[in-house]
C-alpha cells in the first residue's frame, strides 16, 4: 500500500445546480487533510468515472438535489464497475428520500448523507471507512 | 441632523443611556449574558437596545419620508396594502404541462393572484426530454417544455390576458418567453396586453444558481435583446427580475445579497443604455426578487435598505427622470435553504416568520415556502398551507392596516441605515473591478459567497448558530410526511409528444426559421422576433438554444470552492 494522502472526488453528475452542499464538503475534506478534486457542476457518470480514474481517487461522493439520483448515481456504480474501478467507494448526498437510501445502498452506494450532516461527521466517516486504493 | 429630537434631549437620552448600561453591567455581574455575542443570522452583531442615539444622522424626509416618494424608504407605492395587498404568487410546476396545469387551477380556485412556473432542469438548461444530458431529470423540479404544444397545455383554460405570469427562466428565457408570446397570439390576444415577469438574469447564475449556457457576454447580449424587445413591444412584461434569492441560497451573507443583485441591476442598465435605450424607457420594467431568510429584522431592513439604495442609483447615477425608474419593485420568497428535513412541520413556523418579514419590509409578491420542500416537490395540501399562511397574515393578523408599521423603531432604521452602507461599500468595490462581469471572471462575488457558506454551516456544526430540530432540541424519531413522487414514466410520454411534433410540422420552414434565428446572432439583429416565428414553427426548445451554443459556444463551471 502507498503512504499517501485519502484522494476524494466531489462530484455534481446531472443538470443540477445546487452546488452550495458540494462545496461547503470539498472545503472541509480539504481541511480534513484530504486531496480533493471537486468537477464543478453539469457532469455526466461517464466524464465522472473517466476523471475518478484518471485522477486516482479512493472515493467518489455524489451530491444531488434535483431528483435524478435514481438514475444519475447507480449509473455511476454501474460505469466504476465496466471500468475495473469498483473499489473506489461511492456515496451520495442531497435531497434523498428516506425510501430511496435502501435501494441506492442495494445498488452499490454505500452510503447516503442526508440534509442536517455534520461537516465532522462526514469527514469521520471517510476517515473510518474509505482506505487509500492498492496498485 | 437627528430624527426628531433637540440637542438639549440628545444630551439627556445619552445620560440615561450611560446609566442604564451601569445597571445592565450590575445585573449581567449577577446572571451573565445568555451569549457572549448577539448577531445575526449574517453574523452581524446586534446591540443590547438601540436608541435615538443609534440615528444621530438620520433625517427623516431624507432617509425614510412617505411611501410612494424618494427615497421609497417605506414602500414604492402611496397606498401600499391599504390599496392592494401583495401578489400571492405560488411557485408551482411538475411533471408534464398538463399536471402543471391542473395544480395550477387548484391554486387560482384556493385564491392564488399571479401565476409562477417552475421548469425541469432540461427546460432550465436548454435541453429537449429526449437529450441524453436529460435522462431521469423529466418533470422532477418543474414542468417539462419542448415546444409550444407544451405551453399551450400548460396554460390551457387560464386568463392569460388577465392574469400576470411568472417563468422562472435563464438561459433559455428568450425561447420560453417567445412560446408565451407566440401561445397568446395564437389565442388572439396582443403581445402589448400580456403582463408578467422572465427571470432572465444570467449574472447570478454565474455567481450563485449555476445554471448557464452561453458565456457571460453573449448571455448579456441575448438579456438586452429581451430588454430592447420588451420595452418596444410587450410593454406590461418585467424583463429581467434582478435576483439576490439564489446568491442567498447559495449561502451569503444579507448585506452580499443586497449587493450583488444591486450591483447586477447596474450591470443590466448600462447594457441597455450603451445599446442605444434610455433609461426611463426600460428601467420601469425591472424587477427585483429576494430572500426572505430566518433572521426577521435583518430581512426588514435589507428591503427597506434596497429600495432606498436603487432609488438614489437610478437616479444620482443614471440620471433617470421617471419616478417609476426609482422603484425597486420585488418579489419574495421564504428562505428554502431555511428549511430542514428533521421535525418537517416546523418549516411551517419558519415560512410563516420569513413571510411577515416580507409583507413588513414592503413585497409586491410573495411565494411561501411548503413544509416538505426539502424532502421533494410539494404535495398538493403542503402548497395549500403555504398558501393559507399567507392569508392569515393578509386577513387574520392586522399587519397590512399600516404602511411600514416599523417605520421609526430605533432598531429597524439604524439597522436600514448599516445594510445600505454596508452594500454600498460592496458596490464600490466591484466598480473598481470594472463592473459585475469583471468581478464574475475573477470569481469575486463567487468566492465571498463560498467563504460565508462555509462559515455558517461551520457555525452550525459548533452550534453557535442554532437550528432547531437539528443542532438543538433533535429527536430520534422521524415524522411521516407524504412526498410527491414523479412517475418515471412521464419522460417516455413526453419525449413520445415531441417526436411526434417534429414528425407532423413542416421541417423545411422550421429549418429556415432557425437559419434566420442563427443570421441574427452573427449580425446583432435583435433575436426575439426570429425566435418567436421559429417556435410557431414548431422548433424544439433545445433547437433554438443550440443555435445560440453554436454562435456563441457554451460556459463551463470554473469549479470554486
Amino acid at each position: 500500500m502507498r503512504d499517501r494522502k485519502l484522494r476524494v472526488m466531489v462530484a455534481k453528475p446531472g443538470l443540477d445546480g445546487h452546488d452550495r452542499g458540494a462545496r461547503i464538503i470539498a472545503r472541509a475534506f480539504r481541511d480534513a487533510g484530504f486531496e480533493v478534486v471537486y468537477t464543478g457542476l453539469h457532469q455526466t457518470p461517464d466524464s465522472i468515472v473517466k476523471a475518478a480514474i484518471q485522477e486516482d481517487v479512493d472515493m467518489i461522493g455524489l451530491s444531488s438535489l434535483a431528483g435524478a439520483h435514481m438514475y444519475l448515481f447507480p449509473e455511476v456504480v454501474k460505469l466504476l464497475k465496466e471500468n475495473g474501478a469498483d473499489d473506489i467507494v461511492v456515496v451520495g448526498g442531497g435531497i434523498i428520500p428516506d425510501d430511496d437510501i435502501p435501494k441506492l445502498k442495494a445498488q452499490g452506494i454505500v452510503e447516503i448523507f442526508t440534509p442536517g450532516s455534520k461537516l465532522d461527521d462526514m469527514v469521520g466517516w471517510v476517515k473510518a471507512n474509505v482506505k487509500t486504493r492498492t496498485d | 441632523m437627528s430624527l426628531t429630537y433637540s440637542r438639549k434631549i440628545m444630551d439627556d437620552i445619552r445620560k440615561e443611556r450611560e446609566k442604564w448600561e451601569r445597571t445592565l453591567k450590575e445585573v449581567f455581574s449577577i446572571t451573565p449574558q445568555r451569549l457572549e455575542r448577539f448577531s445575526t443570522v449574517s453574523d452581524q452583531e446586534i446591540k443590547p437596545l438601540y436608541t435615538p442615539e443609534d440615528l444621530q444622522n438620520h433625517d427623516f424626509q431624507r432617509d425614510m419620508g412617505f411611501p410612494g416618494e424618494y427615497p421609497f424608504t417605506r414602500g414604492v407605492q402611496p397606498s401600499m396594502y391599504r390599496g392592494r395587498l401583495w401578489t400571492m404568487r405560488m411557485f408551482a410546476g411538475l411533471g408534464t404541462a398538463k399536471d402543471t396545469n391542473q395544480r395550477f387551477h387548484v391554486l387560482v380556485n384556493a385564491g392564488q393572484t399571479g401565476l409562477s412556473t417552475a421548469f425541469d432542469m432540461p427546460t432550465l438548461m436548454g435541453y429537449d426530454t429526449e437529450s441524453p444530458r436529460s435522462k431521469g431529470e423529466c418533470g422532477k423540479c418543474g414542468v417539462a417544455i419542448d415546444t409550444i404544444v407544451d405551453m399551450e397545455d400548460l396554460f390551457d383554460g387560464l386568463p392569460v390576458d388577465g392574469i400576470t405570469t411568472s417563468m422562472t427562466i435563464n438561459p433559455p428565457a428568450p425561447v420560453i418567453w417567445g412560446m408565451y408570446i407566440a401561445m397568446a397570439e395564437k389565442r388572439g390576444i396582443d403581445r402589448r396586453k400580456i403582463g408578467g415577469t422572465i427571470q432572465n438574469d444570467m449574472l447570478k447564475e454565474f455567481i450563485a444558481q449555476k445554471t448557464f449556457m452561453c458565456p457571460p457576454i453573449p448571455s448579456l447580449r441575448l438579456i438586452t435583446d429581451t430588454v430592447e424587445f420588451g420595452t418596444h413591444e410587450v410593454p406590461r412584461w418585467n424583463t429581467i427580475s434582478i435576483s439576490g434569492y439564489h446568491i442567498r441560497e447559495a449561502g451569503s451573507t444579507a448585506v452580499q445579497e443586497l449587493a450583488f443583485t444591486l450591483a447586477d441591476g447596474i450591470a443590466y442598465s448600462q447594457a441597455a443604455i450603451e445599446r442605444g435605450l434610455k433609461v426611463d424607457d426600460f428601467a420601469p420594467r425591472f424587477s427585483f426578487f429576494f430572500n426572505s431568510h430566518l433572521d426577521f429584522f435583518e430581512e426588514i431592513a435589507k428591503f427597506r435598505a434596497a429600495r432606498r439604495l436603487w432609488a438614489k442609483i437610478m437616479k444620482e447615477r443614471f440620471k433617470a427622470e421617471d419616478p417609476r425608474s426609482w422603484w425597486l419593485r420585488f418579489h419574495t420568497q421564504t428562505a428554502g435553504c431555511s428549511l430542514t428535513a428533521q421535525q418537517p412541520y416546523n418549516n411551517i413556523v419558519r415560512t410563516a416568520l420569513q413571510a411577515l418579514a416580507a409583507v413588513l419590509g414592503g413585497t409586491q409578491s410573495l411565494h411561501t415556502n411548503s413544509l416538505d420542500e426539502v424532502l421533494g416537490l410539494p404535495t398538493e395540501e403542503a402548497a395549500t398551507i403555504a398558501l393559507r399562511t399567507q392569508q392569515i397574515i393578509a386577513e387574520e393578523s392586522g399587519v397590512a392596516n399600516t404602511i411600514d408599521p416599523l417605520g421609526g423603531a430605533f432598531f429597524v432604521e439604524a439597522l436600514s441605515d448599516r445594510m445600505e452602507e454596508e452594500a454600498l461599500a460592496i458596490i464600490r468595490k466591484i466598480d473598481e473591478m470594472g463592473g459585475m462581469l469583471s468581478a464574475i471572471e475573477k470569481n469575486y462575488p463567487q468566492r465571498e459567497i463560498a467563504d460565508a457558506a462555509y462559515r455558517y454551516q461551520r457555525q452550525i456544526d459548533e452550534s453557535i448558530k442554532t437550528v432547531v430540530g437539528v443542532n438543538k432540541y433533535a429527536t430520534e424519531e422521524r415524522l411521516p410526511v407524504e412526498i410527491l413522487e414523479i412517475d418515471e414514466a412521464l419522460e417516455k410520454i413526453q419525449i413520445e409528444k415531441t417526436l411526434r411534433i417534429k414528425m407532423e410540422r413542416d421541417n423545411g420552414k422550421t429549418g429556415e426559421c432557425l437559419e434566420r434565428l442563427g443570421e441574427a446572432c452573427v449580425s446583432g439583429k435583435n433575436v426575439m422576433n426570429p425566435i418567436i416565428d421559429a417556435v410557431k414553427a414548431y422548433a424544439t426548445l433545445q433547437e433554438v438554444c443550440d443555435v445560440f451554443r453554436g454562435a456563441f459556444g457554451e460556459y463551463k463551471d470554473p469549479g470554486i470552492y
